[in-house]
């Protein structure tokens, strides 16, 4: 009985598992595939047309821009999301001032706000600011990233010991100095959790750079994909490279750092 | 005294270490929240001036027949998706917790996967894998001997909604079952061994015991997902033409707002539309919370 119930998990298991990967997998296949042979047959080995599609894909749109430019705004995004977490954590973690719960408070709450709700005011806050058609918008709300500032804050309680920055502080380091030299290496690990926890949702950003960039130069990826379909129309072998192209670098990079994406999860569950 | 010491002596140093994040949310988190408000009392075509209307955009509201069905579009496919997803990461963990699984972090790594896939890719992926007779997924399905294949997903109404519901379900059952067990985690497992010795059984134990203990985390879950599916957007807009068709079906409220402010420029009418949405959201998460505390009590 028990055996069988055994088998039966494990079947259940393994089915979610085809459930969560198959469209993956349909996707990387049609996309070495010409069009006319995607719609006769399912495939499920890959076939010899990817250059092809891809050389199809990159007459009419140029992907690796949309790659590019979403980097250009990951990249120091998540870079003062982690140093700036762990900045304002630091602040919560080892001083006490008036109003610390206050702002602690203004912390937790900003992860509730509903922000797809702000947009209109975000444009409008845009256009005033002159800061359309640019990546600023996107990057400079690192600085306030709720996630980091509380995860790093709760990492900083237990990981430094007051008495090691009072004894810095006895060396004559400054408030400064002590957090750049002593504290932010000390949790170094959690602020790494925190970049590569918020480069995935940074990266799929899609509804702000949506309304905010207008120039086709300037489009991030996802922005890029959204408009493939209207301009491929039936060439589904070029729109299936396009979806690989967006799809396949992160599952690789999960490959490597599904631990910590994991562990970067659960921070607002815990209490 | 060294503790009182690092206290008097660093008071205003905890100011300039959390100034940053404080001024940033307050320009980009506080304020197009502020100015959304202000504007729905206003008129504005993105350009020209700004004209104040009273309550007139909150009075279109009322005689708008769209906004209630958007908002009903966008309950419908978050409950389908909601409710499942919840079954299937309380089953999960449960399965994870109780028997040893070999691979258990490798079946979790996986079903999180969809998760970290950009929504925008997810909808037009979907699209074209089912979208025409031809799709692949009708091919996968008349292989598998489905009699009704080829199905004509994006022709239905109920049918489109159905697999907006399924894909959001696909992409965050993996996340829900991560949180869940997060929060089983933190259950003393002395409870697990003296609800043995009292006799119960897996099933038994999982009711009494774990589910009681984690009602925070399933509570954090609702309410999160509440915010979040009562603002769809990139899934339903990108798996079809953004217009939500067929017939309207999968337009949700976020992708009404869109409309009005970035297709029709009627930017005070979607700031109101964005109001009356935010109190919808913040009367279900105090309903949510209400309901799932209120058993707590008995």
């Amino acid at each position: 009985m028990e055996k069988v119930l055994k088998v039966l998990i494990y079947a259940f298991l393994i089915l979610l598992l085809v459930i969560c990967i198959l469209p993956f997998y349909l996707v990387i296949v049609n996309s070495t595939y010409s069009s006319i042979d995607i719609v006769t047959r399912i495939k499920f080995v890959p076939g010899d047309r990817f250059l092809e599609n891809y050389g199809k894909l990159q007459e009419l749109t140029n992907i690796w821009r949309g790659f590019a430019n979403s980097l250009l705004i990951a990249v120091p995004y998540v870079l003062l999301t982690g140093y700036f977490g762990a900045f304002a954590g630091y602040g919560f973690a080892k001083y006490r001032f008036k109003g610390r719960g206050f702002f602690f408070c203004i912390v937790l709450a900003s992860m509730m706000l509903p922000s797809q709700l702000s947009i209109i005011g975000f444009y409008k806050l845009n256009l005033k600011l002159g800061l359309l058609n640019t990546y600023w918008p996107f990057i400079i709300p690192g600085i306030a990233n709720a996630s980091a500032v509380f995860f790093l804050k709760g990492m900083i309680e237990q990981t430094v010991p007051t008495s090691l920055i009072e004894a810095a502080r006895m060396e004559g380091y400054s408030e400064l100095g002590i957090f750049n030299r002593i504290v932010l290496p000390c949790v170094m690990p959690g602020v790494a959790t925190m970049c590569i926890f918020n480069f995935v949702s940074c990266w799929n950003n899609y509804l702000a750079p949506l309304i905010v960039l207008s120039d086709a130069k300037k489009f991030t990826m996802p922005i890029l994909i959204s408009t493939i379909r209207g301009i491929f129309l039936a060439n589904y072998g070029a729109m299936y490279v396009a979806i690989a192209i967006s799809v396949v670098p992160v599952i690789v990079v999960y490959l490597f750092l599904s631990k910590y994406i994991i562990n970067g999860l659960t921070i607002g569950a815990v209490k | 005294m060294s503790k009182k010491g690092l206290a008097s002596k660093t008071n205003n140093w905890g100011y300039f270490f959390i100034a940053p994040f404080i001024i940033v949310f307050i320009v980009f988190g506080l304020y197009p929240m502020v100015y959304t408000f202000q504007l729905s009392f206003q008129k504005w075509n993105g350009f020209g001036a700004v004209q104040n209307v009273g309550f007139e955009n909150f009075k279109r509201i009322i005689a708008d027949s769209t906004f209630p069905l958007t908002v009903k579009n966008t309950l419908k496919i978050w409950l389908c998706d909601f409710i499942p997803q919840l079954g299937f990461a309380l089953l999960l963990s449960m399965i994870f917790t109780f028997y040893r699984i070999k691979g258990m972090k490798v079946f979790r790594a996986v079903y999180y996967l969809p998760n970290l896939i950009t929504a925008a890719s997810i909808g037009l992926l979907f699209n074209i894998l089912m979208n025409g007779d031809k799709s692949t997924v009708n091919q996968l399905l008349s292989m598998l001997g489905v009699k009704s294949a080829p199905i004509a997903f994006f022709k239905s109404q109920s049918m489109t909604q159905a697999v907006v519901s399924y894909i959001l379900w696909w992409m965050w059952f993996g996340y829900t079952t991560v949180i869940v067990m997060a929060g089983i985690t933190s259950i003393e497992p002395d409870l697990y061994e003296a609800a043995q010795i009292d006799g119960c059984n897996r099933w038994q134990t999982f009711v009494r015991i774990t589910l009681p203990l984690i009602r925070p985390t399933i509570i954090y879950i609702t309410i999160t997902s509440v915010i979040g599916g009562m603002q769809i957007f990139d899934v339903p807009a990108n798996v079809t033409n953004m217009q939500g068709d067929p017939q309207k079906a999968i337009l949700t409220s976020s992708m009404y707002v869109y409309q009005h402010g970035f297709k029709n420029n009627s930017f005070g009418y979607a700031s109101a539309l964005s109001v009356v949405l935010f109190v919808i959201i913040a009367a279900l998460s105090y309903l949510a919370f209400k309901t799932m505390k209120g058993k707590e009590d008995r």
